[in-house]
């Protein structure tokens, strides 16, 4: 087995009285985009700059490809590349000066141009920092962590502050650092991001670790309910008695038209249409409601992830 | 620490500090402004009390003080501060950017700075004024180079101890100003009564400025040597206070 790119162990951190991260434990391995999600306070950000080496770990043990990230700092940053939350450039510098100064910092640097050709900056080169829009700015901050070449990309609240749109592209953006071979490291606050996204994800409340796995799985874990919910014209008993021998089907509900199928297989939905379909029996107002990460986190935390 | 790593890095900030157009004003503009200002009061016969020289012929390298106190204390704290409030110092600390090679090009990149208001100062007071010079121009430059590093070092030392860019700000400004009046950068010490002139000895612009007078009238370094001991002192002490408490967040 190859070494992993990350391995915590028994990270510890506190602010005064405040245990940011209590005693958490994991790996990363080679290639993985891995998620820490958790609500703000939680200690994803702690946790990435501990690993970042910008915050000196009170107890445990952290290696970054190998190294240990604050008595090796310049062999680990040489081969690291960081995203900071809130982090600005100097109001005005300009985007291709950045990549230029930036280049500069690291002993094997990439040609910036592809990487702001790819990235969607090219026409933007001249423009001051201050100028850019939040895309851009975020776009920019993923060009700077990725011209010293990295092996591990580290991510900190990539698109907080972005519209939908915005941060849907942002994704695809990630998946190319992914594609080119590289680790990803990535904290949100946003669990669709975290399901979308991520090979596996850390699930972080109040400084420890609440679930580990890959998004699916801890789905699946779960053992949580998928409904499907349509209303049908002239549905009979009969119909509902077929859609209750489907394989998986717990339970089903009617009233008046309205039916609701419960049960534990997320493949409910097409033996359910090829039954109506049958009965030849028109539907309407179809819907389907499946567990997220959303009720991972309720189910184990027993919070709302927003509160 | 690479040459063409330095040298990226002191050009960059180099052009971030000629992108503010206040900091621009303050260090290449100002004095010669108040140069012409002031001639334009005074003009420069020679005088008496100046030893027969005329009022502009020693107050060009006086102003040399002006430039050196304005960009140490004044246009280094608050931009370095301000870099550390937005995070971009904090953005570094993930790099393999050294400190040293932070600190060189920072250095080198005010001093260049200082240095163009200095040839603009020289230029205007030679062209509008016709000032004397009897110095040696290296001696003249070595002087500016030690009074502005020893400047830069006591800047980096309220960037390192102010909380916040705004109290850097402030800091800087409570103590510049009252140096350029007192220490005669702007009036001759020649006109300040002797109780000012006693509460300058404890100010270390004076110092720069004795220096620059000294050298631009070529006194030999062996008639200055308080004032390079002096400089060369606060350059250490500050030197060492700002690598112990200097913050990077």
């Amino acid at each position: 087995m190859t070494e992993p790119v990350i391995a915590v162990e028994s990270l510890e951190k506190s602010y005064g009285s405040v245990r940011a991260v209590d005693a958490i434990s994991f790996e990363v391995a080679e290639g993985e985009i891995f998620g820490v999600v958790g609500p703000n306070g939680a200690g994803k950000t702690t946790t990435i700059e501990c690993l970042e080496g910008l915050r000196r770990p009170d107890g445990g043990h952290v290696r970054v490809l190998g190294l240990d990230p604050r008595q090796d700092r310049f062999a680990v940053t040489e081969r690291i590349g960081a995203q900071l939350q809130e982090c600005a450039l100097p109001a005005r510098l300009r985007v291709g000066e950045a990549l230029r100064l930036f280049a500069s910092f690291y002993s094997r640097p990439l040609e910036p141009k592809p990487i702001l050709e790819g990235l969607g900056l090219a026409d933007r080169t001249n423009v001051p920092f201050a100028d850019l829009s939040g895309g851009q700015k975020q776009r920019l901050s993923i060009a700077l962590a990725l011209v010293g070449d990295p092996r591990l990309v580290f991510f900190d609240e990539l698109t907080s502050g972005l519209d939908p749109q915005a941060r849907h592209a942002t994704w695809d953006l990630v998946r190319d650092v992914r594609a080119k071979g590289k680790t990803v490291f990535l904290t949100t606050h946003y669990m669709e991001e975290a399901e979308r996204l991520c090979d596996r994800v850390m699930i972080i409340d109040a400084g420890r670790i609440v679930a580990l796995d890959a998004p699916a799985a801890l789905i699946r874990a779960l053992g949580a309910e998928q409904r499907v919910a349509f209303g049908a014209d002239g549905i009979g008993d009969d119909v509902v008695g077929t859609l209750r021998a489907i394989t998986g089907v717990e339970r089903v509900e009617r009233s008046g038209e309205r039916v609701a199928v419960y049960g534990q297989s997320d493949r409910l939905l097409t033996p359910i249409l090829e039954v109506l379909q049958e009965a030849h029996l028109s539907f309407h107002d179809l819907q389907t409601e499946q567990p997220n990460l959303e009720d991972v986190f309720l189910t184990l935390t027993g919070r709302e992830m927003r509160d | 620490m690479s040459i063409h790593g330095l040298s990226i890095f002191t050009w960059t900030q180099a052009k971030l500090y000629l992108r503010e157009p206040i900091a621009t004003f303050f260090t290449i503009f100002f004095a010669p402004l108040f140069l012409v200002l002031f001639g334009l009061i005074y003009g420069n016969e020679p005088s008496d009390i100046l030893g027969g020289r005329g009022s502009m012929d020693v107050t060009v390298p006086a102003y040399l003080g002006i430039i050196i106190v304005t960009v140490g204390l004044i246009g280094l704290p608050i931009q370095t501060s301000v870099n550390r409030e937005l995070g971009i110092l904090r953005r570094y600390r993930v790099t393999p950017l050294r400190p040293l090679t932070y600190i060189i090009a920072d250095v080198t990149a005010y001093w260049a700075m200082a240095l163009a208001g200095m040839v603009l100062l020289v230029v205007v007071g030679k062209l509008v004024y016709d000032v004397r010079f009897e110095g040696n121009i290296l001696n003249v430059l070595a002087g500016f180079t030690l009074g502005i590093l020893a400047f830069l070092a006591i800047g980096f030392v309220i960037a390192s101890l102010a909380p916040s860019a705004r109290v850097a700000q402030t800091l800087g400004m409570v103590l510049s100003y009252p140096m350029m009046f007192l220490c005669g950068a702007t009036i001759p010490f020649e006109l300040l009564p002797s109780s000012v002139q006693r509460i300058a000895d404890f100010l270390p612009l004076t110092y720069v400025v004795k220096l620059m007078r000294g050298l631009w009238v070529g006194e030999p370094w062996s008639d200055l040597w308080l004032e390079v001991a002096v400089l060369t002192g606060i350059l250490v002490i500050c030197g060492v206070i700002s690598a112990r408490f200097f913050r990077w967040e």
